[in-house]
């Protein structure tokens, strides 16, 4: 909608004009894209009776079957000792690489290693060091370790740089750092790493879905088979860990966990040496060097790697490019629509105080939801298409910017004679909040990107979708000229995202994406 | 002959945390009246107002000190706002997406009174604290009804425009109840001044009965 609408209308330009113009001309933008990419997108249901096997998952969420309460806790133990240690190792590598944060290649480099997914690190590892809880912990810290190293970096960027400047100049980069810096950026990091670790508890129990034994081993199983009760169970139990974590996740018995979940699951793998040999020296080797001579320049070696790259641009990455680009893009506004429509359920501006503690509830319940499981589930209901992919990402991400931008809401007062209802709505508080709700938004637009990625993994065909057959045809060589080119696709709608946020003078602070 | 109150407040009390803002204030507000609310920042005039308005909120144009406006709608928007119970639901959202006729020529006739005519669609965080206040009062305005209420409405306008507005917004309503601190505007503009200080009433005497001075020293105690 666009407040300033006189442009059209064949008026005289005014002096000055909305300080909304440049915010709506920007959503415009995202909705006409959006249109456009609609006919390239695949939303065909497959199934029989979607709304069959939808009661039969709501029946299941009714009647969680909690007769095996063994099998759950060891699931369980093992999703949290996963995260634990994963997330641990992240923000310890994270840390040291923040330290570097301001030098462009330590950026790069921690951009790459969070452009590629967890679960392609996991397919990554799982071929290296087989399918061991070594390969499940370095899945998880190497991109967090990226992820860690932004967010601290953005945090000592905003420190007050007086109380550095007061000091003796002769202070090293070190004592200067820990004395001024760190300090003043701590609490906001601590807010961040605890978000983050309910992060790698989901993560932690989707890569049960690739074979690791957390709780997403036992869900798939459990949906695939079509016994929602169990899977229902499974789901409850991420949810309660998740919900509770502000209750048990203290910092002084951190060690305590860290020590529990090295001694529950320790982190070893069985490597064998010729495996990782080959993998380096031959698997990854582009198909067309291998048969190359020893005695091959330079040139000769472009000249055969130049049709193979081409073959592999036609025949995959150009599709899975289009497709991983027209989910996100739809996912970003299905996403929109989602939290526009479900802020209002926390906020104190639209209800009482009981309509909000179930609304509060109801986006728990969604944002505890990993949006593989939530495709997942969808894949069951509709079959593969595009449908179940943006729609898992858009309650999953729509739960989260709703509860920021209705926790924003509660912080506008409005008039004593102000309006209610849908009046309410669009004149007194959809302007106010629009602007944070496109910060949350692009900043989560980056997220959205690297799921959208990967959501290829259940069938819709985008680049992950390619990665996951090239790993599981034994192609190294082309999974790694994929995973490549999702990891600078990631680089680019970063650049992007932050660049829209600069000019749109939205803060980019991180709050709690 | 007798003439029901529009607003009346017998032995009225409020008291926020124990703290009693408003000690028994007896006041009959009748129909036609342009009562000067006078008395020294924290005396309760804007709890007072507040405990008026909320007897008959739907006849009662509201502006209160703190104009509440939406920084990133237009003039036109602001303005427009007082009028969405008027109408459906979605009459107001087309007029939000798409300024419609009807009140487009209403508002802008308006806003040129109010001297904002070339302001019409700047949004109002683009505007002076002044301006910003005009709006306000184009809101109440806007809300064409029987009876104007106003905290420190005029405050944040210089002298010669706070004179032409209060008089304005005055000439279009019927009855009205204006929390002022300027002594003299509220002599010349209205019939009835209401002193308040610590909660109690004061004073209660017909403007023609009053003179400068007098106020004066009532401020000065």
């Amino acid at each position: 909608m666009s407040p300033n609408a006189q442009a059209g209308l064949g008026q005289p330009p005014v002096t000055g004009q909305s300080s909304a113009t440049a915010i709506v001309r920007t959503s415009g933008l995202f909705v006409l894209l959006a249109l456009v990419a609609l006919p390239w997108a695949d939303f065909a249901i497959s199934t029989s009776d979607p709304w069959q096997i939808l009661g039969r998952m709501g029946w299941g969420l009714l009647t969680p079957d909690f007769s095996r309460p063994g099998d759950i806790l060891v699931a369980l133990a093992n999703t949290l000792a996963f995260a634990l240690q994963g997330v641990i190792l992240g923000v310890a590598g994270g840390f040291v690489l923040s330290l570097g944060y301001t030098l462009a290649p330590v950026r790069a480099f921690a951009a790459f290693i969070r452009g590629i997914h967890e679960l392609f690190w996991a397919l990554l590892f799982i071929q290296l060091v087989g399918l061991s809880p070594l390969a499940g912990v370095l899945a998880l810290a190497i991109p967090y370790a990226g992820t860690f190293a932004k967010i601290y970096g953005e945090l000592y960027e905003e420190v007050d740089p007086a109380s550095a400047q007061a000091l003796p100049a002769g202070a090293g980069f070190l004592s200067r750092f820990f004395y001024t810096c760190l300090p003043q950026a701590l609490r906001p990091m601590r807010i961040y790493t605890s978000y983050r670790l309910e992060c790698g508890i989901r993560a932690s129990a989707v890569l049960g879905f690739i074979g690791l034994p957390t709780l997403g081993f036992h869900l798939e199983t459990a949906l695939r088979q079509g016994m929602y009760s169990e899977a229902a169970a499974l789901f409850y139990a991420l949810v309660v860990v998740i919900a509770t974590l502000r209750f048990w996740l203290k910092g002084v018995l951190l060690p305590l966990y860290a020590a529990a979940a090295l001694f529950w699951l320790p982190p070893v793998a069985t490597l064998d040496w010729a495996v990782l040999v080959r993998f380096f020296t031959e698997d990854v080797v582009p198909q067309p060097w291998r048969s190359l001579g020893a005695d091959a320049d330079f040139w000769q070696s472009l000249e055969v790697l130049g049709p193979w790259l081409q073959r592999l641009w036609t025949q995959q990455v150009a599709h899975g490019l289009v497709n991983t680009l027209v989910l996100a893009i739809l996912a970003l506004i299905a996403t929109s629509v989602v939290t526009l429509l479900w802020f209002p359920l926390i906020s104190p501006l639209f209800g009482g105080r009981l309509r909000r503690a179930g609304g509060h509830l109801f986006l728990v319940w969604m944002r505890c939801a990993p949006e593989y499981l939530l495709a997942f589930a969808g894949l069951l209901l509709w079959g593969p298409s595009m449908l179940p992919a943006m729609v898992a990402l858009a309650l999953h991400n729509g739960a989260i910017i709703a509860h920021l931008v209705g926790r924003y809401s509660a912080g506008i007062g409005l008039r004593d004679d102000a309006a209610t209802g849908i009046n309410r709505y669009f004149y007194e508080v959809l302007p106010r909040i629009y602007r944070p709700f496109m910060a949350f938004t692009l900043y989560r637009f980056e997220i959205l990107m690297r799921e959208t990625a990967l959501l290829g993994m259940i069938g819709v065909p985008t680049l992950g979708f390619y990665i996951d057959s090239a790993f599981s045809e034994f192609r190294f060589d082309r999974a790694m000229v994929l995973l490549l080119i999702t990891a600078m696709l990631n680089l680019l709608v970063d650049a992007l995202a932050r660049h829209l946020r600069r000019r749109l003078h939205l803060s980019s602070q991180p709050e709690s994406l | 002959m007798s003439v029901a109150a529009l607003f009346e407040l017998q032995q009225g009390s409020l008291a926020y945390g124990g703290e009693r803002v408003l000690r028994d204030i007896d006041l009959r507000v009748m129909p036609g009246e342009k009562i000067a609310l006078l008395g020294p920042s924290g005396a309760g005039k804007t709890t007072l107002l507040r405990q008026l308005r909320h007897q008959q909120a739907a006849k009662v144009a509201w502006c209160p000190q703190q104009p509440g406006l939406v920084p990133m709608l237009s003039v036109f928007h602001n303005i427009y706002m007082g009028q969405l119970d008027a109408w459906p639901w979605w009459r107001n959202l087309a007029n939000l997406a798409w300024p419609l006729p009807g009140p487009r020529a209403q508002i802008r006739a308006l806003a040129t009174e109010l001297g904002l005519g070339d302001k019409l669609f700047t949004s109002v965080d683009r505007l002076s604290g002044g301006q910003q206040s005009r709006v306000s009062l184009g809101r109440a305005l806007y809300q064409h009804r029987p009876v104007f209420m106003g905290d420190e409405p005029v405050s944040a306008l210089d002298e010669s425009q706070a004179d032409q507005l209060l008089g304005l917004v005055l000439a279009r309503h019927e009855t009205a109840v204006v929390a002022l601190h300027d002594v003299a505007l509220a002599l010349r503009h209205c019939t009835r001044i209401v002193g308040l200080q610590g909660g109690e009433l004061v004073l209660d005497c017909a403007s023609e009965r009053l003179s400068e001075q007098a106020l004066l020293a009532f401020y000065a105690h």
